[in-house]
């Protein structure tokens, strides 16, 4: 690699490159991070030894990218020129997909994506559902570069943003375009991008730092793995011309450990942007220079706060401290530093490319651009989604998501993680942005949007939530250390049954002591949960106490599994699945559950296609 | 078992040659001296702890702080059950007791024979597969009660042969 030394030479580079003709061979596209997890990585080495003995090396290219969104369906892959859409890729399939799809131009229907709406075959991406409804600006680069290629990057125009803003701006000018554009932080808070770089621009001192907060602690929560695992070059691009905004001279990558492929990516990222030169001196031969490390984190929630990552960079407990001072002002080894998070750094290339208006003109008035969605939990279509801002949670939950399988219904969706809360049935209208989610109790937070159907227990899913935080507390300040035990401790009396109707008014009030007296956005958030489900399921935590019964059957001491005989047809389903062999019954005759051995694990009711295991 | 006997500074020089000697340091030393070591003992904590210039205490307050390490042995496979909100949501919860029941130990435990250790976290992203058991490195979605037993089995069918043919 010869370094670019000018916004000239990249642009050659970009020519040079898309003239290659390698580039023009017919391409399968496979998602090789996401789909990991169900084997795509068996399906990437069949395809790579099937191209070897058939000797199509250089007639055929095999692209392995970062995530398509539509994990649900994976392993999933496109066929290029054509842009043929497989899913349930196996290996098994990888020689047919060759010799009649790349090689001949046919559609394989049995790999095809079938609408369970329209019963439609859907032979490209968007003709699935799925996708049609999406609008990628953050994730227009998932699915069709190889991250760990630098060179497919540049030739969809990667680093032009960078060389525009050195090239044609003052370092002012990119900020007022930022803050022009209304990009509001993605990490959570929703705080303006372009008001918070113009602080540590202001800010003396130096160096100044620049910070990626890739720590993605909300559990439920994988967007900012997708854009590592993606098109790691859209973040180290977006950081650049934030540090040239700033008049920053160094950065940091915060990212955790939990996510091998992304730290893996992203360092190569950063070696093959500086074999270039474009991270380290005189970049595109200016004076502005810009050098990046990557910092794994160790595993704690807590880390993700601005401060706690700052003492964690710096080799301590990762405990948050007051503020102010601000990070602006005294960050990263005492000096002014600004962080952002994975999705803000990577929307801005776009933004100086395509300009403010254009980024202004999407989304809503106070929420501009795109939100990337983690669907998850008991929805159809799990994956990731990006939608403009103002999208409603119908549009996301059930026309891209599907809705709720298995006959359920739909009871919330959980949004913003541990400092969100529960967004119920009545509000699948409301239009999701900052300002309007946390209207109705819940936050935004990073797009983690875990589903819940009615065989969900809400006090549990409370319960759940207060556990994770109070063990993630670094424990600094008594109202969290302690108030999150005592908001635990009733909790869980009440999903064991040994709940009183007092515990509801006293859950209220701890709840509120803790937001008030915290340190840190943790403690301050922690009651969320628990708050947002007593506002919006008041009656379910009412059964709990008064009734001693938990109406989703999952508080195992106050549920009752049994066969509705009527509706039993005796397939036998649940007694292969049972764990403890509770169930008997012969073939076509109703099954009965012998209550002595049930562990009410639930596994009986979720098989039954039927329905007829009931919840007393 | 030489290696357990060469002073912890020389099994980790290599690791001290590739940082610097800031505090900064300690976290990214910490964690190649876990990968290397598999876990972090006393004598390799006092080791990094003379090698940075600080107090012993206090390279064991950042080891206890954070989830990822180990201060104790661990077993040959490591066993991760996710207790993200989506597999939460999706059954984790029966998963983790299935592991337990199998395996005979509770969660941060290690198996008497040192083959298993067994932990939760608190998200690995890949939430739209939930619920997901990891076996060292190895990622399976969409799991169910008696399929993780059924790949613990795997595993104990495996460990037994390899014995076998000792
Ligand atoms: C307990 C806690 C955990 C957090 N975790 C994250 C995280 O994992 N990723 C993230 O980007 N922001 C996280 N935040 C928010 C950050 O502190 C910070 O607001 C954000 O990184 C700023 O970037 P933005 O302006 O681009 O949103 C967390 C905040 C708190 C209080
Ligand atoms: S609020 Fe909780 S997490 Fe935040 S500083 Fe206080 S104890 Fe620590
Ligand atoms: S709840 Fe679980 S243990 Fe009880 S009968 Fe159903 S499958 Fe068996
Ligand atoms: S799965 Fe349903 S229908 Fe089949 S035997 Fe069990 S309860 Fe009856
Ligand atoms: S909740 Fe289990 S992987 Fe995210």
């Amino acid at each position: 690699m010869e370094p670019i030394r000018s916004a000239e030479e990249l642009f050659a580079l970009k020519e040079r490159l898309r003239g290659d003709p390698q580039r023009h061979l017919p391409c399968i596209s496979l998602c090789d991070t996401g789909c990991r997890a169900l084997g795509s990585a068996a399906v990437r080495d069949t395809f790579i030894a099937e191209i070897r003995k058939r000797g199509l090396s250089d007639k055929v290219r095999l692209q392995t990218t970062g995530c398509h969104g539509f994990c649900e369906r994976g392993p999933v892959l496109v066929v290029r020129p054509q842009g043929i859409f497989y899913q349930r890729v196996a290996p098994e399939d990888v020689p047919e997909i060759i010799e009649k799809t790349v090689l001949n131009g046919e559609t394989i229907e049995r790999l095809c994506y079938r609408d369970p709406v329209s019963r439609k075959l859907c032979h490209k991406e968007e003709d699935v559902p799925f996708y049609r409804r999406q609008s990628k600006t953050v994730f227009r680069h998932n699915g069709m570069i190889d991250p760990q290629e630098i060179d497919d990057y540049l030739t969809l125009d990667g680093y032009e943003a960078l060389a525009k803003a050195l090239q044609s701006m003052t370092p002012d000018e990119v900020i007022e375009e930022v803050s022009r554009s209304g990009l509001r932080g993605r990490g959570g808070a929703g705080f303006p991008t372009g008001r918070k770089w113009r602080l540590c621009r202001e800010a003396e001192g130096s160096p100044k730092y620049t910070v990626c907060n890739a720590d993605e602690g909300d559990p439920g929560a994988f967007m900012d793995r997708g854009v590592c695992e993606g098109d790691p070059h859209a973040i180290l691009e977006g950081m650049l011309i934030g540090a040239y905004a700033i008049g920053a001279s160094e950065g940091y990558i915060y990212v955790r450990a939990e996510y091998p492929i992304a730290v893996k990516y992203l360092s190569r990222a950063i070696e093959q942007a500086e074999a270039y030169g474009l991270l380290g001196d005189s970049i595109l031969g200016t004076d502005f220079s810009f050098h990046l490390k990557i910092k794994q984190g160790a595993g704690a929630f807590v880390c993700g706060e601005e401060t706690a990552l700052i003492a964690s960079i710096e080799g301590h407990r990762g405990m948050p401290r007051p503020r102010p001072p601000f990070p602006a002002q005294s960050g990263l080894f005492g000096k002014p530093t600004n962080i952002n998070n994975v999705e803000t750094w990577a929307n801005v290339p776009v933004i100086i490319s395509r300009g403010a208006d254009w980024f202004a003109s999407i989304g809503t008035e106070k929420s501009t651009g795109t939100k990337i969605f983690a669907l998850a939990g008991k929805v159809q279509n799990t994956g990731l989604v990006e939608v403009p801002m103002g999208a409603t949670l119908r549009e996301v939950v059930f026309e891209i998501g599907g809705g709720v399988p298995r006959r359920r219904t739909f009871k919330a969706a959980q949004m913003g993680g541990p400092s969100g809360g529960c967004v119920p049935e009545q509000y699948l209208d409301m239009p999701i942005d900052f300002d309007s989610v946390s209207a109705v109790g819940a936050i935004m937070g990073s797009g983690g949007m875990v589903v819940m159907d009615n065989t969900t227990c809400m006090v549990e899913v409370a319960r759940y939530f207060t556990d994770f935080v109070q063990s993630e507390s670094c424990g600094k300040c008594v109202p969290c250390r302690i108030g999150t035990r005592r908001l635990l401790e009733t909790l869980t009396r009440i999903t064991e049954g040994l709940g009183e109707d007092s515990d509801l008014a006293l859950l209220r009030e701890i709840g509120e002591a803790v937001q008030t007296a915290s340190l840190c956005g943790l403690g301050k958030t922690a009651p969320n949960p628990t708050l947002s489900t007593l506002r919006h399921f008041w009656h379910e935590y009412e059964a709990h106490v008064r009734d001693k019964k938990c109406p989703a059957g999952v508080c195992k001491a106050l549920t009752t599994f049994v066969i509705d005989a009527e509706k039993c047809t005796g397939c036998g389903l649940c007694l292969k699945g049972c764990p403890t062999e509770a169930i008997t019954g012969e073939l076509k005759v109703p099954h009965v559950i012998d209550q002595e051995k049930c562990i009410k694990c639930g596994s009986c009711r979720d098989v039954c296609n039927l329905g007829a295991v009931l919840v007393t | 078992m030489r290696t357990t006997q060469t002073p912890a500074t020389d099994q980790l020089a290599d690791v001290f040659a590739r940082h610097g000697r800031e505090r900064s340091d300690l976290i990214p030393i910490l964690q190649e001296a876990q990968d290397k070591l598999g876990y972090l003992s006393k004598e390799t904590m006092r080791a990094i702890a003379r090698q940075l210039r600080v107090p012993a205490s206090s390279v064991l307050g950042v080891a206890t702080f954070y989830a990822q390490f180990y201060l104790q042995p661990r077993g040959r496979h490591r066993v991760v059950v996710c207790r993200g909100t989506a597999c939460h949501v999706r059954g984790s919860r029966e998963i983790r007791e299935g592991v337990e029941q199998k395996l005979g130990i509770r969660e941060g435990e290690t198996t008497e024979d040192l083959l298993f250790s067994y932990e939760t976290v608190a998200c690995l992203g890949n939430c739209a597969l939930a619920p997901l058991l990891v076996i060292d490195d190895r990622y399976h979605g969409r799991m169910t009660r008696e399929r993780a037993a059924t790949i613990l089995d795997e595993y104990l069918q495996g460990e037994a042969q390899a014995r076998g043919t000792d």
